[in-house]
């Protein structure tokens, strides 16, 4: 062990901050302590399987086709949670599933089309991880609030297609604030780098003795592609998802409000 | 023989505890005001809103002037059939822009004949809509509905979120458009109302189109008597 790593003592010691978040949900009564219990235990044992297998995927000897059945495991992974958090959208499990092998097959040909890193395991898994990742965050902050103003907002929505207005068009006006709401956190996170925060895989690699000027071309070069990964997957799963909610004459379905 | 403004042949639309239209049969006159009056809950919105298309029925068929709906282009069929809800809802930006969004080519003049037709002051053409009182914003949306050229007005209880002197005036421009030629279906649990607009009356009960005649309702069955007769004991 280094002092580059944290120790599991160190790992342990962090635990400290997560009874912080805890205890700030019980006492503002936020009910969400479960859900963080749930949510590290779940990062620990995920990271742990995950730490063990990129130890075997990232050996030069190791096929390339492992590190393309972990991309297709996280393109799943990241479809099935945009269709879980806003489950009173109709079929949208297929639509989240086709955004982000979309935007994940259209990221990778740039990362490895354009030469940004060379075309290795140990560079596929973490860098399509990343991308999809934080895709899949603005997919569900996007399919989450086209289910609320859908529930909320659907006299507004039912006074338009009432005028005649085509189904698209009659959501244009929310579908337009919901993308900027889903994309926003990025354009910040993009906006704020170097400045608020460094981001993981700079400090990472600085971490690991890459000098720091190649961390951030490396680093910039992810966000770039992570940016517009995002504004894809948030574009095609708000526009797949809304139709969804309306039926081939412009009805809209009825989407129940969430209760928590 | 001119065919009915509606007709509905065995309209069925399921609930979670009954139908919320159960085998509805009936004809509504292509002229004046038909009322669809009922108990709250009993299927009379469920059933106007299937005459604009906003919900579809499980089994049945309903015909606007002759034509079965469901072989109608939706967005047309929208437009010739225009709808008037409960709550006013105005959409962001001033008045015109509201009355653009039913036809973005209307014109300055255009938007004032609507806003007159409407009985509303020209001044608002571009008062933001979210600025417009309750009476305002319900006159505002009946002249949005008025831009597409509609044949028939829907009112789905209009007046249930306005004071009595703004649901005065849009029962009196009701009447003015009715008397003008463009035929109204006008839903209401208000009895008084009811006999108010009327030309035509049509009672809903549990589902079930239970009656229509005139609006003295001589003839009506002991049932709708009965509910004819609330507010007058």
């Amino acid at each position: 062990m280094t002092n580059q790593v944290v120790a599991w003592s160190g790992l342990v010691a962090s635990m400290v901050f997560v009874g912080l978040a805890i205890g700030i949900s019980y006492w503002q009564q936020l009910r969400l302590e479960r859900r963080i219990a749930v949510a590290v235990v779940r990062s620990l044992a995920q990271l742990m399987v995950v730490g063990v297998a990129l130890v075997a995927v990232v050996k030069p000897s190791t096929p390339l086709v492992w590190s393309w059945l972990w991309v297709a495991a996280i393109v799943v992974f990241a479809g099935v949670t945009v269709a879980r958090r806003a489950p009173a959208i109709p079929g949208l499990l297929k639509v989240s599933l086709a955004c982000n092998a979309t935007v994940a097959g259209l990221n990778l040909a740039v990362i490895y089309g354009f030469g940004i890193f060379p075309l290795e395991g140990r560079t596929l898994v973490p860098v399509a991880g990343m991308t999809i990742g934080n895709a899949m965050n603005a997919g569900v902050v996007g399919a989450t609030r086209l289910a609320e103003v859908v529930a909320e907002r659907r006299a507004e929505i039912e006074a338009r297609v009432a005028l005649g207005l085509p189904g698209p068009e009659a959501l244009r006006p929310f579908i337009r604030q919901i993308l900027r709401t889903a994309m926003g956190p990025q354009i910040e996170s993009t906006a704020a780098l170097g400045i608020v925060f460094l981001p993981g895989a700079m400090t990472g690699l600085v971490l690991a003795g890459v000098a720091p000027l190649d961390a951030v071309r490396t680093q910039l070069a992810l966000m770039y592609v992570i940016l517009a990964g995002v504004a894809m997957t948030t574009m095609f799963t708000v526009l797949g998802a809304s139709r969804q909610v309306m039926t081939p004459d412009d009805r809209l379905l009825v989407v129940p409000r969430r209760r928590d | 023989m001119t065919p009915p403004l509606f007709e509905f042949d065995g309209v069925t639309i399921a609930g979670r505890e009954r139908p919320r239209l159960a085998d509805v049969y009936g004809r509504i006159p292509d002229a004046g005001v038909t009322v669809l009056a009922g108990p709250s809950g009993a299927g009379k919105s469920t059933l106007l809103r299937c005459c604009n298309r906003l919900e579809a029925p499980e089994s049945g068929t309903i015909r606007f002037r002759g034509a079965d709906i469901a072989t109608l282009d939706p967005r047309q069929h929208r437009r010739r059939v225009g709808m008037v809800f409960q709550v006013p809802v105005a959409f962001a930006g001033s008045v015109l822009d509201n009355l653009r969004v039913a036809d973005p080519t209307i014109d300055t003049d255009r938007a004032v004949e609507l806003l007159q037709r409407a009985d509303l002051d020209a001044g608002l053409l571009h008062r933001d809509a979210g600025t417009l009182s309750g009476g305002e914003a319900q006159r505002m949306v009946l002249a949005r509905c008025l831009a597409t050229g509609p044949e028939v007005l829907l009112m789905d209880e209009p007046t249930s979120a306005l004071d009595g002197h703004s649901s005065q005036r849009l029962e009196n421009l009701a009447r003015q458009l009715g008397g003008q030629g463009l035929p109204l279906v006008w839903v209401t649990h208000d009895l008084r109302q009811m006999r108010r607009l009327a030309d035509h009356l049509v009672v809903i009960i549990d589902g079930r189109w239970a009656w229509d005649g005139p609006p003295d309702a001589a003839d009506s069955p002991p049932e709708v008597a009965a509910f004819l007769d609330q507010d007058l004991a």
